[in-house]
């Protein structure tokens, strides 16, 4: 392999392996900082409990973030060195704004959040969580803005030797699909979190430990993917018809469409054949693609053969990337409205078999988010700033060996890695939230009612004192 | 005031550049330094107390290394264009290193078995980042082969002796800033074996600098003409003479000074290294190809970031020195942020 390829691929492999843990680390911090919030205002121990568990776990997750972005942040230079000569002007300031915020809202908080729990004020403790989301979230922002720059550039020119200088900082921080794919992202972090938590919630629940906590994170897991699940479709949607106005080459790509046709169909599955241009053993459902695509039941769209082969992205793997994650989104779909009728029918905490189910759906998210990124950068190929620096231009004048060592070592360390964190965050997930020294109300949260108000005025209050600036008092 | 700044823009920005190496160097020495001597601590008990020393500020103190390399690429792009690929292995290597590291740092905290496992990856992490560090350093006083405006060397070009030099001094450099801040945060047995390896530390340390200065002026006739030459060799003479007092200074105190004054010194002798290899370098981005005017971004881009940076570094500085006062004092060994109740590791010591 030449070092292109090898470059792309060790981007891709480490790049991907990143996104899984800010993924995580965006919802759940959000959702420990509502525990917190909960915690703060209705003084249910359960709540507490609660978010020190799930506050573990983000610290795991939080610290691989760290370290593998960055990795990555060096690794723009040192393998794509054409293209941080192209784009320094413009992506410069954008990456050096994600360090900053991270460094400011992050660094700053991240201790309090984790370990102040109990000595500082119950409030401080919500603002110093608070301030970690809104930190994951805008350095999520900035890295979403520097990649959309990239899929649909504004805002800046080249000049005769292809360096961009900006024009319009606002345009080149809000470009055509800015908006979407920061909405679509940040769902799927939310959407991905709250499968975790009902997966991890369910394990608990059929073994019948920590009862209480469990079930009060199940309910509120499955409340999220009700509201979460259709909005991310509803995104998704959005952000495919924001692609057809601005790639429509990846367009056609997702939908494994060739000619340029009036009214297309929606093939459901097929193979799509780059060497004959054309699906073999496709599956059409007629005017479907039409309909969703352009909201029209003879709308034309751009078909692949609108650009010369070597212009096309890889067909297949952007074809099946594509249904893999919009497949993805129908389960988590179809599952949180089975878990809406088995509430409805007071049975949701009871149907081992949901149960089952909640748990299988625990990596679904994170599937589909390396799905959907895949689907976004191999479908932009053969470009990396789009119909603008090809990617083979692109690439450092490192030596192919030099590339392919360091694939092989991110390969080994990041499996490592990943050992380690299964290890240690699987040991902290299967134990459970800790018990409470008196056991905390049943049935929460069964009436799909707050369940926080409730017990604030009933048993809880009663059981555990709460004492919650000693922090000796919960932690055995 | 505007204007001003706009003028000098390429000196502004390279300082701003070379603070967050200095803090990063400083910050990060004294915990890679800890890892350094880990293995070299005589108990178990010692370690722990060493990890504990450094817990609460170790992670705030590695970003620096991120902030130095997007403010890099955003702001002398073409430092960062040429040089990452010209130092692609160190780089990587040391971003191993720091990683196996980290990851070693919290999971020896959780683990009960396989300690000692952990205990090498913490150490040997430490020195391999810091052995990378100084290849770069010494690559960087070699020079770097460009040709249009690109690296144009091989993998292995970065490598020389000078380099490995520049390593073993690092090693010892941060040996002894650890060593410094070991005196200082400690007491008992663990003080007093910091205080017998800050003596190893600094002869290894002082024997390199000498080394590497003296190389240096002599393999690379540009470090030489801004040594010697007339008006330079009189103004300079100050940095080797303080230099060669700090050590003195330091060798004598290291028993009976006060605790801190190792420590101090240490952090002195390494702004002193600094300072001498920007002499050296000055003012190149890349050696002697790409001056800090030749590589600076674009106004509108420095602008861009000048804004953030004012707003976030003295804030982000005020609150690492915080975290500093705030855990300042000896550290027992359940005293770090992780020994309190919120995490497995204080739940595990509290076990029978
Ligand atoms: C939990 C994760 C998840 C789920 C269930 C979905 N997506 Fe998605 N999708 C992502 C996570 C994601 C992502 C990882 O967040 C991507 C990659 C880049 C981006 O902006 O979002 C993405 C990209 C992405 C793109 C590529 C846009 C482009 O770059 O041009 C489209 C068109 C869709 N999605 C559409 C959908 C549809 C129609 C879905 C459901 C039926 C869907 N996604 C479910
Ligand atoms: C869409 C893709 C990405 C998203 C959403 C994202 C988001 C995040 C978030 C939220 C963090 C904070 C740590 C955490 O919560 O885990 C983080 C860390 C980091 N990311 Fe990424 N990232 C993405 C891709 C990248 C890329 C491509 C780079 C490199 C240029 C990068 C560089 C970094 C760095 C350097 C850190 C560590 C910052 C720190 O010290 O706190 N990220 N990322
Ligand atoms: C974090 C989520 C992301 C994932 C999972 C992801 C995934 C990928 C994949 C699979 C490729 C290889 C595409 C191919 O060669 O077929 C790739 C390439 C690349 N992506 Fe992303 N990407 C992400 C975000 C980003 C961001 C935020 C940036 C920069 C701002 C970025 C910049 C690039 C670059 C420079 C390449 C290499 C050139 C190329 O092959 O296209 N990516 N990425």
């Amino acid at each position: 392999m030449d070092a292109v390829a090898l470059a792309r691929l060790q981007f891709a492999f480490t790049v991907g392996f990143h996104i899984l843990w800010p993924t995580m680390t965006i919802g759940l911090a959000w959702f420990v900082t509502w525990l917190s919030v909960l915690w703060w205002r209705t003084g249910n121990p359960v709540y507490r409990q609660l978010m020190r568990f799930w506050m573990r776990i983000f610290a795991l997750g939080f610290g691989m973030g760290v370290v593998t972005g960055i990795v990555l942040s060096y690794e723009i230079g040192t393998n794509w060195a054409g293209f941080s000569r192209s784009a320094a002007h413009v992506l410069g300031p954008l990456f050096l704004y994600e360090t900053l915020t991270a460094f400011f809202l992050e660094a700053g908080f991240i201790g309090i959040m984790l370990f102040g729990e109990g000595r500082v004020s119950r409030g401080a403790h919500v603002f110093a969580c608070a301030m970690v989301s809104v930190g994951a979230l805008l350095s999520a922002t900035w890295i979403v803005a520097a990649n959309s720059w990239m899929q649909t550039p504004a805002g800046a020119v080249a000049d005769a030797h292809g360096i961009y200088h900006v024009v319009s900082w606002w345009d080149v921080v809000f470009t055509a699909s800015f908006p979407y794919r920061l909405a679509h992202m940040v769902c799927a972090s939310f959407l991905t979190v709250s499968f975790v938590v009902a997966g991890v919630s369910a394990f608990h629940i059929w073994r019948q430990r920590h009862v209480a906590a469990s079930r009060t994170a199940f309910s509120m897991a499955l409340w999220m993917a009700l509201i979460l699940a259709p909005t991310q479709i509803a995104l998704g949607d959005l952000h495919g018809r924001n692609t057809l106005e601005h790639q429509p080459t990846k367009l056609a790509a997702m939908e494994g469409l060739w000619e340029t046709t009036r009214g297309p169909a929606m093939t459901v599955i097929a193979w799509p054949d780059m060497a004959t241009q054309s699906n073999l053993y496709a599956l059409d459902i007629p005017h479907l693609a039409s309909l969703y695509l352009t909201h029209s039941w003879k709308g034309e769209v751009e078909g692949l053969k609108a650009v010369s082969p070597a212009d096309q992205p890889n067909v297949p793997v952007v074809f099946f990337a594509f249904r893999i994650m919009a497949g993805i989104g129908m389960v988590l779909l179809a599952t949180a409205i089975t878990g809406l009728v088995l509430r409805l029918r007071r049975r949701l905490f009871e149907a081992r078999w949901f149960l089952w189910l909640a748990m299988a759906t625990t990596p679904l998210g994170f599937i589909a988010v390396i799905a959907g990124w895949t689907v976004t950068e191999a479908g932009r190929q053969p470009w990396l700033i789009y119909g603008q620096l090809r990617t083979v231009d692109a690439v450092a004048p490192v030596a192919a060996g030099a590339v392919g060592a360091s694939l092989l070592g991110f390969f080994l360390l990041y499996n490592v890695l990943m050992l380690a964190f299964a290890w240690f965050a699987g040991r902290l997930a299967l134990a459970g939230p800790a018990d409470l020294p008196v056991t905390a109300p049943e049935h929460p949260g069964l009436d799909g009612t707050n369940l926080g108000r409730r017990s604030a005025s009933s048993p809880s209050t009663s059981l555990a004192p709460a004492t919650p600036r000693n922090p000796q008092a919960a932690g055995a | 005031m505007f204007t001003l700044l706009s003028e000098h823009a390429a000196l502004v920005f390279a300082a701003v550049a070379v603070f967050c190496v200095v803090v990063y160097v400083l910050a990060d020495g004294l915990d890679l330094g800890v890892g350094i001597l880990f293995l070299a601590a005589p108990r178990d008990a010692d370690r722990d107390v060493m990890m504990a020393s450094i817990e609460p500020v170790w992670d705030g103190n590695e970003t620096w290394l991120v902030a130095g390399g997007t403010l890099l690429f955003a702001a002398f792009p073409a430092g960062y264009y040429i040089l990452l690929p010209a130092f692609y292995l160190p780089i990587v290597t040391m971003l191993f290193a720091l990683i196996l590291r980290g990851v070693a740092f919290g999971f020896r905290l959780q683990a009960t078995r396989f300690r000692l496992v952990w205990d090498i990856a913490f150490a040997g992490g430490s020195m391999l980042a810091a052995l990378c560090q100084g290849l770069i350093l010494g690559g960087l006083i070699d020079g770097v082969p460009v040709a249009d405006g690109m690296f144009a060397g091989g993998p292995f070009s970065f490598l020389s002796l000078l380099g490995l030099m520049c390593g073993v001094g690092l090693i010892g450099g941060y040996g002894l800033i650890g060593a410094g801040w070991l005196i200082m945060k400690t007491q008992g047995a663990t003080q007093i074996f910091a205080r017998e390896i800050a003596r190893a530390a600094l002869i290894l340390v002082a024997a390199a600098m000498l080394i590497v200065s003296v190389w240096s002026a002599w393999s690379v006739p540009e470090v030489a003409a801004r040594w010697f030459s007339l008006p330079n060799l009189v103004l300079l003479a100050p940095v080797p003479l303080v230099t060669v007092a700090v050590v003195v200074t330091m060798w004598r105190g290291i028993w009976t000074g006060p605790e801190s004054r190792t420590f101090l010194l240490s952090l002195g002798l390494f702004v002193l290294g600094l300072i001498g290899l920007v002499v050296s370098l000055w003012p190149y981005v890349v050696p002697r190809s790409v001056t800090v005017w030749q590589g600076l971004a674009d106004p509108q881009s420095l602008a861009f970031i000048g804004v953030g940076l004012a707003i976030v570094l003295p804030i982000v500085l005020a609150y690492q020195a915080h975290a500093y006062w705030v855990f300042r004092g000896k550290t027992g060994s359940g005293h770090g942020a992780y020994g309190t109740d919120p995490t497995p590791a204080g739940r595990r010591r509290k076990l029978p």
